[in-house]
């Protein structure tokens, strides 16, 4: 590595755990969001929170930024290196270090994947809730980092509605633990202002995660509509029921038109728009629920409903509903994927707004949403080899976030602000507000190693862009939400 | 102490900050050990009233004055309710109160406690200035969580104005079902089983005493009756009728049980330190217990003058922590660590210390 200040660094792991050739450090460049990358100095490998907590007491001592990364499939830019700064790649740190089926929970290190989590407590007849699209491959460690959603929010909420205890090394080198086996706990949230702090922190070492038992029973219907209006207004009759789905997701005909040229998804013809709603509990309740349920549905004109009958046809629901990002790549050489939450009863306005905002800029938008939630996933597409395209998309990106702030709702509901959002922070919070932010980011972080140039915004040349699916997406192996 | 600040206004309360060296909020001293500390109280009863409620939306957001009886009423009208039962609500509670102790009821079994629909607030901070953190929607990951970090803040990192909350439609129907069992290993055997069941029971407490199990279960109507049957076929029990399961949950609700004139603290643990607590504790001296959430917290009363030192040994002993509620005894008890961020960050918030600290 380059530099004497590097020197006390290199020597805290073996040669062979350092990356730093070139064509090692391409794969480290970008994240989730494709059109930014920047090459690091070196990326560091440790096997074990030890190494951890040395690599960040080394970088504290010498001011060397970091950040921390795991499989990269952020889509808010959370972890593009920093030029001149380290990444730390915490993938080897993936046990599952304790699996309590009695007291529900599990402790796992940071690298472990959300699917991993859900596989091992499903043995045990348990569930581990937030289920971001990326499930299959996004780690725990970025999912603490960020927050992550997924299709369950409404009624199940957030990655730190189920972060009972943490270990971490903050960016000052102390190391912490917070919460633990219990649910509750006395004294201030720790855990909860750590989940979602975007890096700027520190890295968690050890999580503890609450499980939840398995629904006995579910109820998934998909539903067509001849327009988005239409779809809309079934959400607000269900929500208005006094029943609690535990999903409620929409998808627009570009995004249905991708997932069934993407997975084969099956939908009813002629739709402008399909709705999934997900009701589960006791199968006593569900039977009951479940009568209810398609009678709403059925009195919103639906042009076709479709109960799945089965496991197998509840799967193939989800299927098409989770791919549906990736699967636009197949309809659109690039796309950037939005987050913005907008008060549940506009969203149809809010639909209607970015139809015509879409219009103006020439660019064509497909819409994936939590509709249960209120937030929207516009997707834009544009062709990055098309001079100013990309300045268009983000043009129309940023004209969509500035929308859903003025109507009351938030950039981000689950994706965070990363490099991609930052300079739109101040619409949400004014001067003495970001002031706050900041003094709580310098008590965590006073040198500004942590993962810096994310959340805040920052003055100076813009990062490099570059248009294309991630190389993992192109595969077919990581999706987008 | 001195006579309180009364704002009645959020210019009035951020005056209020600025008008003393060292100030603590109040609300209706529920809790009162929470606030006693040499501070200014400011008190936040005039700052009452719904800002927001849109049922569609599925969220409120109320001034921190607000009693929590008149949010339960309100929600309540349009079908709604806070899910994770809050406390003390008969006795005056706030919502302020409710977020700054960090107490959440039986309710929070089933979906969480007060951290778990906390979505944002506004606070005014060490230095005056009302400042608004979180959101108004039901999901938002923009900036830091700050609106969770004051759920158990205890007032000391500033005084909230304004909350939002996420609610939940309210089930239509409930049953309330105490079980018998024998001693705390039998209610620890039925809270193993019942908190990985099919049956997403929304509370399953020990009521003080030691020997009853509650538990309480929502849905439609027409589901219950199964349910229900289910349940006592697995474990011998009977079902309450709606008048006694009101007051069964009033009583928890507003600790009509617990000593007059004596201690009571918080204690969270896990199922598995149950028999070992309640005998430590049972031993030590006079007391009563109520094992709330599935048995992640005890809520210990200690009749008045006892000797404190082998409660304290009892929760040194089993790595556990106290919060005091009531009583003239230490705040914190047993075994509290505290990390090295924790006053840094303090000071960020609060450079004057014009609010107490943790340990104050």
């Amino acid at each position: 590595m380059p530099g004497a200040r590097f020197q006390e660094l290199a020597k805290l792991l073996p040669p062979d755990r350092w990356l730093t050739r070139p064509e090692q450090l391409t794969a480290y460049e970008s994240d989730g969001l494709t059109a930014f990358r920047k090459r690091p100095v070196a990326v560091a490998v440790p096997e074990s929170a030890d190494e951890v907590i040395e690599l960040v007491r080394a970088c504290h001592r010498e001011g060397i930024p970091f950040v921390a990364r795991g499989s990269g499939t952020s889509l808010s830019g959370g972890s593009l290196p920093v030029e001149g700064g380290v990444v730390i790649a915490l993938n080897r740190l993936n046990r599952i270090l304790r699996l309590d089926p009695v007291l529900r929970l599990a402790v796992v290190e940071p690298g472990v994947v959300n699917a991993q989590v859900t596989q091992a407590a499903s043995a045990h007849g348990l569930l581990y809730a937030p289920d971001p699209s990326s499930q299959s491959i996004c780690t725990i460690g970025g999912n603490v980092a960020f927050n992550s959603g997924g299709a369950h929010c409404l009624k199940y909420g957030m990655t730190s509605n189920h972060v009972l205890g943490l270990r971490a090394v903050l960016a000052t080198g102390e190391c912490v633990r917070w919460g633990g086996a219990s649910r509750e706990f006395v004294g201030p949230d720790w855990c909860g202002l750590f989940t979602g702090n975007e890096g700027l922190f520190g890295i968690a070492l050890e999580v503890t995660l609450q499980l939840l038992p398995k629904p006995e029973c579910f109820h998934t219907v998909l539903a067509g509509y001849r327009t988005l209006e239409e779809a809309g207004d079934a959400v607000s009759a269900v929500v208005a029921s006094g029943l609690l789905p535990g999903a409620m997701e929409i998808m627009d005909a570009l995004a249905l038109q991708a997932a069934a040229a993407a997975v084969h998804a099956d939908y009813p013809p002629g739709c402008e728009a399909v709705l999934i709603v997900e009701l589960e509990g006791p199968r006593e309740a569900v039977q009951i629920d479940r009568i209810r349920l398609d009678a709403i549905l059925a009195g919103s004109s639906p042009v076709e409903m479709r109960p799945a009958r089965d496991a197998g046809e509840r799967q193939a629901i989800w299927k098409g509903r989770k791919c549906a990002f990736s699967a636009v790549g197949r309809i659109s050489p690039d796309f950037l994927v939005q987050d913005g939450v907008v008060p549940r009863r506009r969203l149809g306005e809010a639909l209607r707004r970015i139809v015509e905002m879409s219009r103006e800029s020439g660019l064509r938008c497909a819409n994936v949403f939590h509709a249960g939630d209120g937030n929207l996933h516009p997707l834009i597409l544009f062709n990055g080899r098309e001079p100013g395209a990309l300045e268009r998309a983000e043009a129309l990106a940023g004209r969509i976030l500035r929308m859903c702030v003025e109507m009351g709702g938030s950039l981000t509901g689950e994706h965070g602000i990363g490099v991609e959002k930052r300079e739109y922070l101040p619409d949400m919070f004014n001067t003495e507000e970001m002031d706050c932010l900041k003094r709580v980011r310098a008590a965590f972080d006073p040198l500004e190693i942590s993962n810096p140039g994310k959340m805040f915004p920052v003055a100076g040349a813009p990062v490099l862009s570059r248009p294309g699916l991630h190389p993992l997406e192109a595969a077919g192996v990581l999706s987008r939400e | 102490m001195s006579a309180p600040l009364e704002p009645s206004t959020l210019d009035e309360l951020a005056e209020a900050v600025r008008s003393a060296p060292r100030v603590i909020p109040v609300g209706s001293r529920t809790h009162p050990r929470l606030s006693q500390v040499d501070a200014v109280p400011i008190g936040t009863g005039r700052l009452r009233g719904l800002v927001e409620y849109e049922p569609s939306e599925y969220t409120f957001t109320a001034l921190a004055g607000t009693p929590v009886r008149e949010i339960k009423q309100a929600l309540g009208d349009r079908g709604q309710y806070l899910p994770f039962d809050p406390m003390l609500g008969e006795s005056g509670a706030t919502l302020g109160g409710t977020v700054a102790s960090g107490l959440s009821g039986p309710g929070r079994f089933r979906f969480g406690g007060v951290r778990d629909f906390i979505l944002g607030v506004r606070f005014v901070d060490g230095a005056g200035r009302l400042l608004r953190m979180g959101g108004k929607v039901v999901k938002n990951a923009a900036g830091f969580d700050l609106p969770k970090f004051f759920v158990g803040s205890l007032g000391r990192w500033g005084v909230l104005a304004e909350v939002t909350f996420k609610v939940f439609p309210k089930p239509a129907a409930s049953r309330t079902l105490r079980l018998d069992v024998e001693g705390m290993e039998g209610a620890v055997r039925w809270l193993r089983e019942a908190s990985v069941n099919r049956w997403e029971l929304e509370a399953v407490d020990v009521v003080p005493g030691g020997d009853g199990v509650v538990m309480r279960v929502g849905g439609p109507d027409a589901a219950l009756e199964p349910l229900v049957e289910d349940i006592l076929g697995h474990w011998p029990g009977e079902v309450l009728s709606a008048t006694d399961a009101d007051v069964l949950w009033g009583d928890l609700a507003e600790f009509r049980w617990a000593h007059v004139g004596g201690g009571l603290l918080k204690v969270p643990l896990t199922l598995d330190g149950m028999v070992a607590l309640d005998q430590g504790l049972k031993a030590a001296g006079d007391v009563r217990v109520h094992y709330s959430g599935g048995g992640n917290v005890a809520y210990v009363s200690m009749a008045a003058g006892m000797d404190r030192g082998a409660f304290e040994a009892v929760l040194k002993a089993q790595g556990l922590t106290g919060l005091a509620l009531r009583g003239d005894g230490p705040l914190w008890w047993g075994q509290r660590a505290v990390t090295g961020i924790e006053p840094t960050l303090k000071a960020a918030l609060d450079p004057e210390s014009r609010f107490p600290g943790m340990e104050d």
